[in-house]
C-alpha cells in the first residue's frame, strides 16, 4: 500500500504543479498516470511545441515545461505509478481512500485529486478484426520494457516519433525490427528520420512502404502478420511481436464510475470555492473539470492547483489556524532536506 | 445572419446532420466550428487543439469545394488516422472562409 497526504491522479502539467503547491503546506504527493513517463499531453502529443501563455515564459517547448515543472517540485519528493490507470475508488471508515490501479497497485490517501487532463490516454487500435485476441500474446500497444523483445523478431507499424524512436531503441535489442507504414515518409524529429535511414542502409531495421497491416495470424501467440501492399498484394511476414503506433486518444475512463457528478465529459467542481467535487474529499483540477466559465488552459490549471491545496490542508489539519506563506519570505524547505532562500541583504555602514 | 457568416451543412457521428451558420471573421476553422456548435462531446474532437496531431477531428468532404490544399503535417497525420477515405481532410487544418459556404462535411468516427 503506498500512503501520500494527496493521491493525484495524472501527472501532466497541473498534477506535477500541484505537488509543488502541496510541498509549500508541508503534504506529500503521489502520482498515478497510464502513461510510461509524466507530463501527460505535453510529452505525449505535442513535445517539441512551443507554448506561448504561460506566465513569464514568451516561449517554451512543451517537453521544456515539463522538465521544469519536474524540477521545481523534485525537493518535494513525490512518489510515481507510472503506466498505471486508476481504475476503482473506495472510501474508508477514517475518510481516507483506496485507489487500486489495473495492476493491483493501492494506493492510500485522506485526498484525491484527479488531474486527468481529457482523461487517460488509451491507445488507438487499427482495425484488424481479430485484433483482441493477441493483445499480450504478441500484440503489445505500449513498449515499457524494451527487454521483452530481446532476440525476439518485431514488427512495428506507424510513421510518426514514437514509432520512429522505438525502431532505433529496438534494433540494438530485437534480433529482427520492421518498420511498416502507409506511405513512404516519415513524421518526426529530422535526427530521428536520418537515424532511421541509416538503419536502413546498414540493414538493421527492414522498413516496408507503403504498406498495412491487414491480419495477424498464430494459434494463440502471434506468430505472423499480413500486410498489404499498395497493388494489394499481401505477404505474410514471421514475428514474435506486433505494436502498432497509431497515437493515443484520451478516454475519462473509469473514474466516469466513480460517482462523481459529470458534464459534458468532464467533472463538475465547486469553482467559486476549493475545485472539490461532488465527493468531499476528491478535488478535480486542469482540463478535467468543468465550472461555468471554465478555460482549458494550462495557467487555469496551476491556479486550480494552487487553491485545492489551501483547502486539503484544512480537511487534513482541522484545527490549525494557517497563514498564506510567500516563497519570497519564507523560502522553499524541501522534504529532501534542501532550503532554498533569498541570500541576505549586506547590512554595512558606508563611510 | 450578418453579412460575414455563411452556412456549413454537418453531419455529426450519429448521422444527425446539422445547418450551422459559421462566422468568416473570427479566424476560426472547422474543428473549431464544430466545438462551438457543441456537435460532439468535448474530448473527442480537437484533442491536440488543432495543431494535426492527433486526426480526433477527421472529417469527409461531401460536397465539391476548393479546399486549401493538405498541408505536410496534415498528410503525415491523415496516413496514420484511422477509417481514411480519399475525401478525408482534418477539419482543424480548414479555415472558414466565405467560399465555403454551403460546404458539406461529415465527421469521421470517433477513434
Amino acid at each position: 500500500m503506498i500512503k501520500s497526504d494527496i493521491l493525484i491522479i495524472g501527472a501532466g502539467p497541473v498534477g506535477l504543479f500541484a505537488v509543488f503547491e502541496a510541498g509549500l503546506l508541508k503534504m506529500k504527493c503521489h502520482l498515478i498516470d497510464i502513461l510510461p513517463k509524466p507530463g501527460g499531453q505535453c510529452s505525449e502529443i505535442y513535445p517539441k511545441k512551443p507554448i506561448y501563455d504561460i506566465p513569464a515564459y514568451p516561449e517554451i517547448l512543451a517537453d521544456d515545461l515539463v522538465d521544469k515543472l519536474m524540477e521545481q517540485c523534485s525537493q518535494f519528493q513525490p512518489g510515481f505509478t507510472l503506466g498505471e490507470r486508476a481504475m476503482t475508488i473506495d472510501k474508508q471508515e477514517d475518510n481516507s481512500f483506496i485507489v487500486k490501479t489495473d495492476k493491483g497497485t493501492k494506493h492510500r490517501a485522506p485526498i484525491v485529486v484527479i488531474a486527468g487532463g481529457l482523461g487517460s490516454f488509451e491507445p488507438r487500435k487499427p482495425l484488424i478484426d481479430n485484433i483482441s485476441k493477441y493483445e499480450g500474446f504478441g500484440l503489445e500497444y505500449f513498449i515499457k520494457e524494451p527487454n521483452l523483445f530481446k532476440d525476439k523478431k518485431i514488427v512495428i507499424a506507424g510513421g510518426g516519433d514514437s514509432a520512429l524512436d522505438w525502431a532505433i531503441v529496438l534494433c540494438e535489442i530485437a534480433s529482427e525490427v520492421t518498420l511498416i507504414h502507409r506511405r513512404n515518409e516519415f513524421r518526426g524529429a529530422l535526427d530521428s528520420v536520418d537515424k532511421v535511414q541509416q538503419l536502413k542502409n546498414l540493414n538493421k531495421i527492414n522498413i516496408i512502404t507503403p504498406a498495412e497491416v491487414v491480419s495477424l495470424n498464430g494459434k494463440v501467440n502471434l506468430e505472423s502478420i499480413t500486410i498489404k501492399a499498395s497493388d494489394n498484394s499481401e505477404t505474410d511476414i514471421q514475428t514474435d511481436y506486433f505494436v502498432p503506433l497509431f497515437g493515443l486518444s484520451p478516454k475519462l475512463g473509469p473514474i466516469s464510475n466513480w460517482g462523481l457528478e459529470i458534464e459534458k465529459n468532464a467533472i463538475k467542481v465547486n469553482n467559486s470555492l476549493d475545485y472539490q467535487t461532488n465527493i468531499p474529499g476528491i478535488y478535480a483540477i486542469g482540463d478535467v473539470n468543468t465550472y461555468p466559465g471554465k478555460l482549458k488552459l494550462i495557467l487555469c490549471g496551476f491556479h486550480e492547483a494552487a487553491l485545492m491545496c489551501q483547502s486539503a490542508f484544512k480537511i487534513l489539519n482541522p484545527n490549525k489556524k494557517f497563514l498564506l506563506k510567500y516563497t519570497t519570505v519564507t523560502g522553499v524547505e524541501g522534504f529532501d532536506g534542501s532550503h532554498k532562500k533569498a541570500p541576505k541583504a549586506v547590512i554595512k555602514t558606508i563611510l | 445572419m450578418n453579412e460575414n457568416d455563411i452556412n456549413i451543412v454537418i453531419t455529426d457521428r450519429n448521422g444527425i446532420i446539422h445547418d450551422v451558420i459559421a462566422p468568416t471573421d473570427m479566424s476560426i476553422n472547422l474543428m473549431e466550428l464544430i466545438k462551438i456548435h457543441e456537435l460532439e462531446s468535448e474530448a473527442s474532437i480537437g484533442v491536440c487543439g488543432g495543431m494535426a496531431m492527433c486526426a480526433s477531428c477527421q472529417c469527409y468532404i461531401e460536397s465539391q469545394h476548393n479546399l486549401v490544399p493538405k498541408s505536410e503535417d496534415e498528410e503525415a497525420m491523415l496516413s496514420e488516422a484511422l477509417y481514411l477515405e480519399n475525401n478525408s481532410r482534418l477539419a482543424c487544418q480548414i479555415p472558414v472562409t466565405n467560399d465555403l459556404n454551403n460546404l458539406k462535411i461529415k465527421i469521421a468516427p470517433e477513434i
